[in-house]
């Protein structure tokens, strides 16, 4: 016990007699150390943004949305042409597919909100009472829409916080009437929505959501009102289009049967499986189905384009894979700098050896084992590493307040840099993960031992006359 | 009386490249407890390969080294270790003192590489600090001492572990003539409470304070003699036409000294 005291006090002393020496050497433990806990918590960071998105859609829904074909589908002509998801679809999907619990539709528009003179563009929603269940919007004030309100084809509208905020920036807007300028419409506001974070777009295949500017009114009212067929004019420019349903969402009995359900809910809507790109498989099963499926309808018609089957769960794997992929990156560069310090590491310590063969042979002479002078080196560049593990550590801590520094330095000095920069990089809030800080520990003794082995074994294997004869 | 040191017939080769040199070829002798030996020889002679076989640094190739009762010469390198820190007192010429380590620490080291620096062990070695006119200077560094102080903190050092001898090489060889007296009447001083002291030496009147001089030469034991012409506090003391009475050890080693 008082030998490794002893040890330690003079590994200390012979650490700070050279200080530079032993700061430079450290600093690659450092950089080591620190990329560690950076990686870790940027790593979470994302995985917990993609985490809240993701659990915000439902992990055990499946949304299947009308996507607008690009122009050159739709042909240059004027006359809208209908796209998109059909009622009668909606119909066979829930009747033909058991594992499905409830389902609901979505029907949008962009409108011009107009109250006392103010107008705001935002999008007009058209749902049923679980859609504000099943999207995870929760109520602020007033009242949601009910089953009554959708049966009575009523003109109630439930207000999402951004729109209520600059409709009405001074009244209370609770039992106030909207006015939609397009249909010459007015609509009662009953309810307002808490505020509900934007999201960003996911893997390529959700778009950002901002759930800010919509104004929600019961799916009925707004089939009586608006229909399907939608005329839009924005400036000089006009749109027209045809569309009975924007959005399914389908919630699965459970989440084991997500997949097969999305499966299932793909091949019968006829919309390829973008996860799975040009997947060989799909055009086999498609084969097969054909010899089944004896009018062959069913999987001869093309792959349609109009519509997307989005199903978080499977988004959620590929966002485990992002993380995955980005751990594996800042890993290696972790390892590396850790590599490269602990060599440092050594070098110096083989130095060190060097310098005092003359207090190894004393030393020796006067008893100490090889196992004596073996714990002595050790000690000491585990000391080193360990200083480099702690301030490491420390500079990990900084991580959080590093980013979010430089990203704010970046906005207000690069904006247009910033604007081009990747939605991650805008929003990710990196989270210091517990275990993190001693496993970056456990790494930088570990880097001590590995490479203080080499130089301690060569100290212990000197012979004590040649060791004491050394000047 | 049991012989501190007992050396049967050691041979000791070195085997360089292609050819094997003798270093020592047959070397016999003994140390009693209390004996005060010179071991001298010219270079090439087998004194160094002696004395690191003394010093338990290296085995022998053949032969019989008893440490006491134990004979040592073909122990593990722990086992030597381990006899080293508690049966053997070196003192060196250049007196080989840890540089990081203060007084204190450095008389320390030995209990330390055997786990007895304990309370006790402390004590003593305070105590052996201030036999040798050290007890002041016990928190200083081996550069802040003179080269006769550092001697001084080397020879405690050596006694902390109440060895069976003292092992010193050239123990003078870095010292002006008056430190080396008074060194060298330290170690005639301890002699006499009792320690063994094996001398390694080239200088002829170091060696004549010994009791006894043992002279190699190649690699042989040339001579083995009772000194006759020792000198001694004594001797010094009438060759001076100073008082014979002994002097108080405090006067034997000034503390202001010149290096």
């Amino acid at each position: 016990m008082t030998f490794l005291l002893r040890t330690f006090q003079l590994g200390m002393k012979s650490l700070l007699l050279h200080p530079m020496r032993s700061l430079l050497t450290v600093l690659g433990i450092f950089i080591g150390v620190a990329s560690v806990i950076w990686l870790l918590a940027i790593g979470e960071g994302i995985s917990r943004e993609a985490q809240r998105q993701i659990e915000g859609l439902g992990a055990d829904n499946i949304i299947i949305r009308s996507i607008k074909p690009p122009a050159d589908v739709m042909g240059s002509s004027d006359a809208p042409i209908p796209y998109g998801l059909k009622r009668e679809e909606f119909d066979m999907l829930v009747q033909t597919i058991p594992t499905i619990k409830a389902a609901l539709t979505i029907r949008e528009a962009r409108r011009t909100f107009t109250f006392d003179g103010r107008n705001e563009e935002g999008r007009l929603v058209g749902c049923t009472p679980e859609y504000f269940e099943v999207t995870r919007l929760a109520l602020d004030r007033g009242r949601l829409l009910t089953e009554a309100d959708v049966d009575g084809r009523h003109n109630y509208c439930v207000l999402s916080s951004g729109i209520a905020e600059r409709l009405f920036p001074y009244q209370d807007p609770i039992g106030r009437r909207v006015f939609l300028s397009e249909n010459k419409d007015y609509y009662e506001v009953i309810g307002i929505l808490e505020y509900r974070t934007p999201t960003a777009a996911i893997g390529g295949s959700l778009d950002a959501q901002d759930f800010n500017t919509d104004i929600y009114i019961p799916i009925s009212t707004m089939r009586q009102r608006i229909g399907d067929f939608v005329y839009t004019r924005r400036g000089s420019s006009r749109t027209s289009e045809i569309v009975e349903l924007n959005q399914i969402t389908l919630r699965v009995r459970s989440i084991k049967e997500v997949r097969a359900t999305a499966d299932l809910v793909r091949r019968t809507l006829h919309i390829p499986d973008e996860s799975k790109g040009k997947d060989p498989k799909f055009t086999l099963a498609s084969a097969k189905g054909k010899s089944l499926a004896a009018d062959g309808s069913f999987n001869d018609s093309p792959a349609r384009l109009d519509a997307a089957v989005i199903v978080p769960e499977e988004l959620l794997e590929q966002a485990r894979m992002a993380k995955l992929m980005f751990m594996v990156l800042m890993g290696m560069v972790a390892a590396i700098s850790l590599v490269v310090g602990g060599i440092g590491i050594m070098n110096i310590m083989l130095a060190t050896v060097t310098e005092r063969t003359r207090e190894i042979g004393i030393r020796r002479a006067l008893g100490a084992t090889r196992t004596h002078i073996i714990m002595q080196f050790l000690v000491e560049t585990v000391l080193l590493s360990v200083v480099g593990g702690l301030t490491g550590i420390a500079g990990g801590l900084l991580c959080p307040a590093v980013i979010s520094g430089v990203r704010d330095a970046l906005f207000a000095y690069a904006p247009t840099l910033m604007a081009s920069a990747p939605e991650v990089a805008k929003q990710v809030e990196p989270v210091i993960v517990s275990y993190s800080l001693p496993l970056a520990f456990g790494i930088s003794v570990a880097v001590g031992v590995v490479f203080g082995l080499y130089p301690a074994y060569r100290a212990a294997q000197m012979d004590p006359i040649e060791a004491l004869r050394h000047e | 009386m049991v012989a501190a040191a007992k050396l049967v017939d050691i041979k000791k080769d070195y085997v360089l490249k292609s050819e094997t040199v003798r270093a020592l070829r047959g070397v016999t002798f003994e140390v009693p407890a209390g004996d005060y030996v010179a071991i001298m020889g010219p270079s090439g002679s087998g004194k160094s390969t002696l004395l690191n076989l003394l010093g338990c640094l290296d085995k022998p190739t053949s032969g019989e080294f008893y440490l006491g009762d134990d004979n040592v010469a073909q122990m593990s390198d722990d086992q030597l270790a381990f006899i080293r820190a508690s049966r053997i007192g070196f003192v060196f010429q250049s007196y080989n003192l840890i540089q990081q380590y203060t007084v204190l620490e450095n008389i320390e080291v030995p209990l330390l590489y055997q786990g007895r620096l304990t309370i006790k062990g402390r004590r003593r070695c305070r105590e052996l600090a201030e036999m040798v006119g050290l007890g002041e200077r016990l928190g200083h560094r081996p550069t802040q001492l003179s080269g006769g102080q550092q001697q001084r903190v080397a020879i405690a050092r050596s006694l902390v572990n109440d060895p069976y001898f003292m092992l010193t090489d050239e123990a003078t060889g870095n010292l002006d003539s008056v430190t080396s007296e008074e060194i060298l009447g330290m170690f005639e001083r301890l002699n006499d409470e009792g320690r063994t002291i094996i001398m390694v030496t080239h200088e002829d009147d170091v060696a004549a304070h010994a009791k006894r001089i043992v002279r190699l030469k190649d690699g042989l034991l040339q001579s083995d003699k009772i000194n006759e012409h020792r000198i001694t506090a004594r001797t010094r003391a009438q060759a001076q036409g100073v008082s014979l009475a002994a002097p108080e050890m405090s006067e034997a080693m000034p503390v202001a000294e010149a290096v």
